[in-house]
């Protein structure tokens, strides 16, 4: 603050201070009034008095000036005069930070050491775990984890990625990003590609269909496998399986192949420490494991 | 002085009625009008591009202030959610600024990068295809309009006017920028981009 703004802020706070002392003891009456003055004005004979205003009232008043002195001596009010505590809201701010982070260090402590699949049996882990996973995860992969069309199920035991330790450690800090290219096919090839792909998670389709598109899986077997079940290096999904991201429709897989498709999972580097995300990945097994557990 | 004297002449007591109630505004929000502080972008602010500028229309329009507000607090909770607190010169280039009062939806200010484009298109469409629990309405037909290009170079000649710093070549892209852009485009556009410049996280 320059000090003009700061002679201007102090001159008004000093200013308004006084004025509301003048004001105050200037219209007050003293306490040696003694008979009843009236405002003069009189119906049938009732008068109205002016009596003073009542000393705990007036005194009231004395209470919050005094006060409002006693604040701009220890808080920052006058210009740029700090205040003798020396308090700032960006300080406060700044030192919860710090207090917060001092118990998060004691908090992430006993995890240093533990691998994730142990963490995965940390009641405590979890528990801290499932509420990161509120905040961070929940609003794309489902507050159970369920997943929805274009964004993973994380409960199945079908994983895009690798789903060692590892992996999913990079998943979370790095982020993952999957391209199925646009491979500019015809309509017709599309269709049938389209077909072929649900042939290979099962379906019954003609003979042409399985002819012609095993011809021509050959461009996505690059990615896909020879046998269509993926390559978890590249975040290729299985395409034997029954899990569909992005819609087990005809018209969503002709969708994806006439357009290609970005799967994005964003990084979280910056926005969560390694301890959180250590947690968070043994999470992320614990609700994978639990579905194979009931599926039993 | 008697208080009749005040109670008795009312251009006196206008006066000072006036001047009790403005000196707080005078001594708090005027100053503020000269600080570079709160006048001057903070470091990566930019204005908002043509088709962010659409965006943050159609956000204004569509009431999202009246969920979702645009500050985040300096408590420790909110920067752990949403980021580092916001600033006032982050909001230089906001006319109104969108901070808000009221959070049924979570804040904003800083939900730039946070989500994919393609989240927000399938979120701003059916937001219960994503979060089953959300109470938020659905906005699909904004996929329907286009921006009007005209409109935009308007809003952006007079923003100028105002003294946000376009260029020449901005204001003359901007019809063409708009071009084939949707109000859903243009919207989540405006999403990404808030508070990118300072939220925290490392440049990517």
């Amino acid at each position: 603050m320059s000090n003009f703004w700061s002679i201007f802020v102090i001159v008004l706070v000093v200013g308004n201070i006084l004025g509301m002392v003048w004001l105050l003891f200037s219209t007050s009456k003293g306490s040696d009034v003694n008979e009843a003055e009236t405002t003069g004005h009189e119906w049938d004979g009732i008068k109205e008095l002016n009596n003073p205003l009542p000393r705990w009232w007036l005194w009231l008043f004395v209470l919050t000036i005094v006060y409002a002195v006693g604040y701009l001596y220890f808080y920052p009010g006058l210009g740029s005069y700090e205040g003798s505590l020396g308090w700032s809201q960006k300080g406060e701010f700044e030192q919860a930070i710090v207090e917060n982070n001092a118990r998060k260090a004691e908090f992430y402590a006993e995890f240093k050491e533990m691998d994730i699949p142990v963490l995965a049996t940390s009641a405590k882990a979890m528990e801290a775990a499932e509420r990161l996973f509120g905040n961070n995860c929940s609003t794309c992969h489902g507050s159970g984890g369920g997943g929805a069309k274009g964004f993973p199920n994380l409960t199945d035991d079908d994983w895009l990625y690798n789903n060692d330790p590892a992996s999913l450690v990079a998943t979370l800090t790095n982020g993952r990003a999957g391209v199925m290219p646009n491979l500019n096919l015809s309509p017709s090839d599309v269709t049938v590609m389209a077909y072929y792909v649900k042939h290979l998670a099962g379906d019954e389709v003609s003979e042409h269909v399985q002819l012609e598109g095993k011809k021509r899986f050959a461009t996505c077997a690059a990615c896909h496998g020879q046998d269509g079940t993926g390559n978890k290096a590249l975040g290729a999904p299985n395409l034997t399986d029954n899990v569909w991201l992005h819609g087990s429709r005809i018209a969503d897989i002709e969708k994806i192949l006439r357009e290609g498709k970005r799967g994005n999972m964003p990084s979280f580097k910056s926005i969560l420490s390694q301890d959180e995300i250590r947690l968070l990945s043994a999470y992320v097994l614990t609700l994978s494991s639990s579905e194979e557990a009931s599926a039993e | 002085m008697k208080h009749e004297t005040i109670e008795k002449n009312s251009a006196l007591m206008g006066v000072l009625i006036a001047l009790v109630i403005s000196v707080a505004g005078i001594a708090e929000i005027v100053p503020l009008m000269f600080q570079a502080q709160t006048t001057q972008p903070s470091p990566g602010v930019i204005p908002y591009p043509a088709v962010e500028l659409a965006g943050r229309d159609v956000y204004v329009s569509e009431g999202c202030y009246n969920c979702h507000s645009q500050m985040i607090r300096p408590f420790v909770s909110e920067s752990l959610r949403y980021g580092p607190p916001s600033l006032a010169g982050e909001s230089v280039y906001d006319r109104p600024f969108q901070w808000g009062s009221k959070r049924t939806g979570p804040d904003l200010a800083r939900v730039g990068g946070r989500y994919t484009d393609e989240w927000h298109l399938a979120h701003l469409i059916n937001p219960r295809d994503l979060v089953p629990e959300s109470n938020m309405p659905g906005f699909p037909w904004l996929q329907d309009k286009e921006v009007d290009g005209e409109l935009i170079t308007t809003k952006m000649r007079a923003l100028r006017w105002l003294g946000d710093p376009y260029t020449d070549e901005q204001i003359a892209s901007a019809s063409s920028d708009v071009e084939g852009v949707t109000e859903m485009d243009a919207l989540i556009a405006y999403l990404q981009f808030l508070g990118v410049a300072n939220n925290g996280r490392a440049q990517q």
